[in-house]
């Protein structure tokens, strides 16, 4: 390379979902830690794979149906009963009953920003820029062929025995990507 | 596909060194994604819909679309301009079209959640070539569910006191009525349907952008896939939250027809003061739900040339739960019926006879022939298969699920407690073209869609094809432990 890029990692194709799956067990027991499989749909199995832990994104969720529901029964009960208190048919100025429905509803809508900003966050999108975006051939991964990605970052890599590895797990095509 | 192929003459397969047993006939299966089609076909297929030349029918459903949402705009301007009296509705029938309409739209809405929401946690698979245009079908149909209300208060200018905010007199919204528990259902349902909808969106989204040859593709695509590259680390958490706002949403879809509902349930009327009521039209809505969704993707299919992906079992299934909710809706109505005697009440009573036999009565019949007996065609394979019967039959389930609104609306209204009270309904050819214009915007939306956006999820297709299992010959699985 004449522009001298830093390398941001080594990429191996793989042609179908087995061997992916079977590349990934191996690279994970090797204890690398900077690495990821590039898939078109999510792999069944593949979590447990790649050594992942159960995700994160309830928490953010639980927490947005808890804030939804307490802001609609405190809304509602300050406007309704103490800001400007309406009677109605001598009904009681607030109950929990006729306050449920508003709440539950916000309940379910602060719940699911909670599910979808939780996902963002937790894979810190959007994000405008990825090396991998910028290779050709990384376009067929939203297609039909599988990528598995070790970073030059990782404390385990070097070049040339990472390679080797890559091709020991049955991929036919490696290349370097650029930053 | 030689694989497919020889599976298919066989019965059993042999790859490597496994071999996959044909399962015995009675739990033969149509594979979901019709011959052997892997991953690569079926992204190249559903993109194809929106790449390259805009076919002629696209035009031609197109600007007689954009000209009715047009016709929309005007009325609503004549409307408001003019006052709400350009309507039909009056003493003592407040409700009218406007009403009718809006439960109708909201309906239809209900068939995108069920199917991307409640038979995702049932693992039904076959859900996945129709959840994405059931979805925006959901989107758009509540769009034109939720002009209604909005319009019919009069002056649609005070439209925002619905919502709690602060006004010139400081009085918030009164929430012990159901009509304020519909501002928020309403309002949730269709931000989370959104929500749901571009979630699903993301990983599809990247397909396109991949694909994408001219500069404005690659960058529309390439901003609202948010840069999604197919990592699995980010996959793991998609599908969290994917499961997530699947299990809200469907408490969520339960709810919004049942607080339609509690909007007629509550009040005194006779005939809308029942405990069936929110069930009832939750079963209603994914009724006609479904029908519409058949009405669109039956010839959609065919246009499209996505035979192989929305296959002949969809297209059977679709049917199959159109059945099972049409009959739970026809015993809501014997039911409703039945209790009406039962209870003793006599403005109930007449209130179901008066539906049955009094003016409006081609309006129960109608009803009657659309939602209870059409439906019961299903029953037989043949019909399911025959493409055109089931497209003809989902048109009626539309028009049935219209006329139960009008039975429930205009019926129970124009006929109250006190004779001095009653009175006629008629609509007003602004009332008929209002109707007619949001028909227009759905279309024009709709279309737009099938022209820009992923119509099937491709990824969650490919997910479930047996090319996407590792542990399935296709996938590439070659047997032994690992």
């Amino acid at each position: 390379m004449a522009t001298q890029k830093p390398t941001y990692g080594i990429i191996a194709e793989f042609l179908n979902a087995a061997d992916i799956l079977h590349a990934a067990e191996k690279v994970r027991d090797r204890g690398f830690r900077k690495w990821d499989v590039f898939s078109p749909f999510p792999i069944h199995g593949m979590d447990a794979a790649m050594g992942l832990k159960n995700s994160k994104v309830g928490w953010f969720s639980f927490f947005g149906g808890v804030t939804g529901y307490t802001t609609g029964m405190v809304m509602i009960w300050w406007m309704n009963a103490v800001d400007y208190a309406i009677p109605v048919g001598g009904k009681p100025l607030f109950s929990p009953f006729g306050a449920f429905p508003p709440s539950y509803e916000l309940t379910i809508l602060l719940g699911a920003f909670g599910a979808l900003g939780g996902m963002m966050f937790l894979n810190r999108l959007p994000r405008l820029h990825h090396p991998l975006l910028k290779n050709k051939r990384f376009a067929y991964a939203t297609h039909d062929r599988y990528y598995l990605v070790i970073e030059t970052s990782d404390p385990k890599y070097t070049e040339n025995e990472t390679r080797t590895l890559l091709e020991s797990l049955g991929s036919k095509h490696i290349e370097l990507v650029e930053e | 596909m030689s694989d497919a192929a020889s599976m298919k003459k066989e019965g059993s397969m042999m790859v490597g060194t496994i071999e996959v047993k044909a399962p015995p006939a009675e739990l033969k299966r149509e594979p979901l994604v019709g011959n052997g089609r892997g991953p690569g076909w079926i992204s190249d297929a559903i993109c194809g819909v929106s790449e390259g030349k805009i076919p002629m029918w696209w035009w031609m459903c197109f600007v007689p679309s954009v000209i009715m949402a047009g016709v929309l705009l005007s009325m609503l301007f004549y409307l408001g301009s003019t006052g709400v009296g350009v309507w039909g509705p009056g003493h003592p029938v407040m409700w009218g079209w406007a009403i009718i309409n809006f439960v109708w739209w909201i309906g239809i809405g209900h068939a995108g959640t069920l199917i991307s929401a409640i038979l995702f946690l049932l693992r039904q698979k076959w859900r996945t070539s129709i959840n994405r245009a059931a979805e925006a079908m959901t989107i758009f149909a509540v769009m034109c569910a939720g002009i209604f209300p909005l319009v019919h208060i009069g002056r649609i200018w005070l439209g925002w006191w619905l919502f709690p905010i602060p006004n010139s007199y400081g009085i918030w919204p009164q929430f012990r009525s159901p009509l304020m528990w519909d501002v928020f259902a309403v309002s949730t349902y269709f931000t989370v349907s959104l929500l749901f909808w571009y979630m699903g969106l993301i990983p599809d989204l990247a397909v396109m952008r991949d694909r994408a040859k001219t500069k404005i593709r690659k960058f529309a695509y390439g901003l609202f896939s948010l840069g999604w590259t197919g990592s699995n680390r980010h996959w793991s958490n998609y599908e969290k939250a994917y499961l997530i706002l699947a299990g809200l949403s469907t408490p969520l879809v339960l709810s919004v027809h049942s607080i339609v509902s509690l909007d007629f349930a509550v009040s005194q009327v006779p005939g809308w003061h029942t405990t069936i009521f929110p069930p009832y039209f939750v079963a209603g809505a994914v009724f006609s739900g479904f029908g519409m969704v058949l009405s669109l993707l039956v010839p959609l299919r065919r246009l499209l040339h996505l035979e192989d992906i929305i296959t002949v079992r969809h297209v059977e299934l679709m049917c199959k739960v159109t059945l099972g909710t049409g009959s739970i809706v026809t015993y809501a109505y014997a039911m409703e019926f039945f209790i009406a005697w039962y209870s003793g009440n006599p403005y109930e009573r007449y209130a179901f006879i008066n539906r049955a036999t009094g003016h409006y009565w081609w309006g129960y019949w109608a009803m009657i022939f659309c939602n209870c007996v059409v439906p019961q065609a299903f029953w037989f394979k043949k019909i399911r298969q025959n493409m055109l019967i089931v497209f003809i039959l989902s048109i009626f389930v539309n028009i049935g699920m219209w006329f139960e609104r009008f039975v429930i609306v205009v019926i129970s209204l124009h006929r109250d407690f006190i004779p001095a009270n009653w009175s006629w309904f008629r609509p007003t050819w602004v009332d008929i073209m209002t109707y007619m214009g949001t028909f227009g915007l759905f279309f024009s939306l709709f279309l737009l869609f099938l022209r820009f956006l992923p119509i099937i999820a491709i990824s969650e297709v490919k997910g479930i094809t047996p090319q996407a299992d590792p542990h399935h010959p296709l996938g590439g699985a070659k047997g032994g432990h690992h």
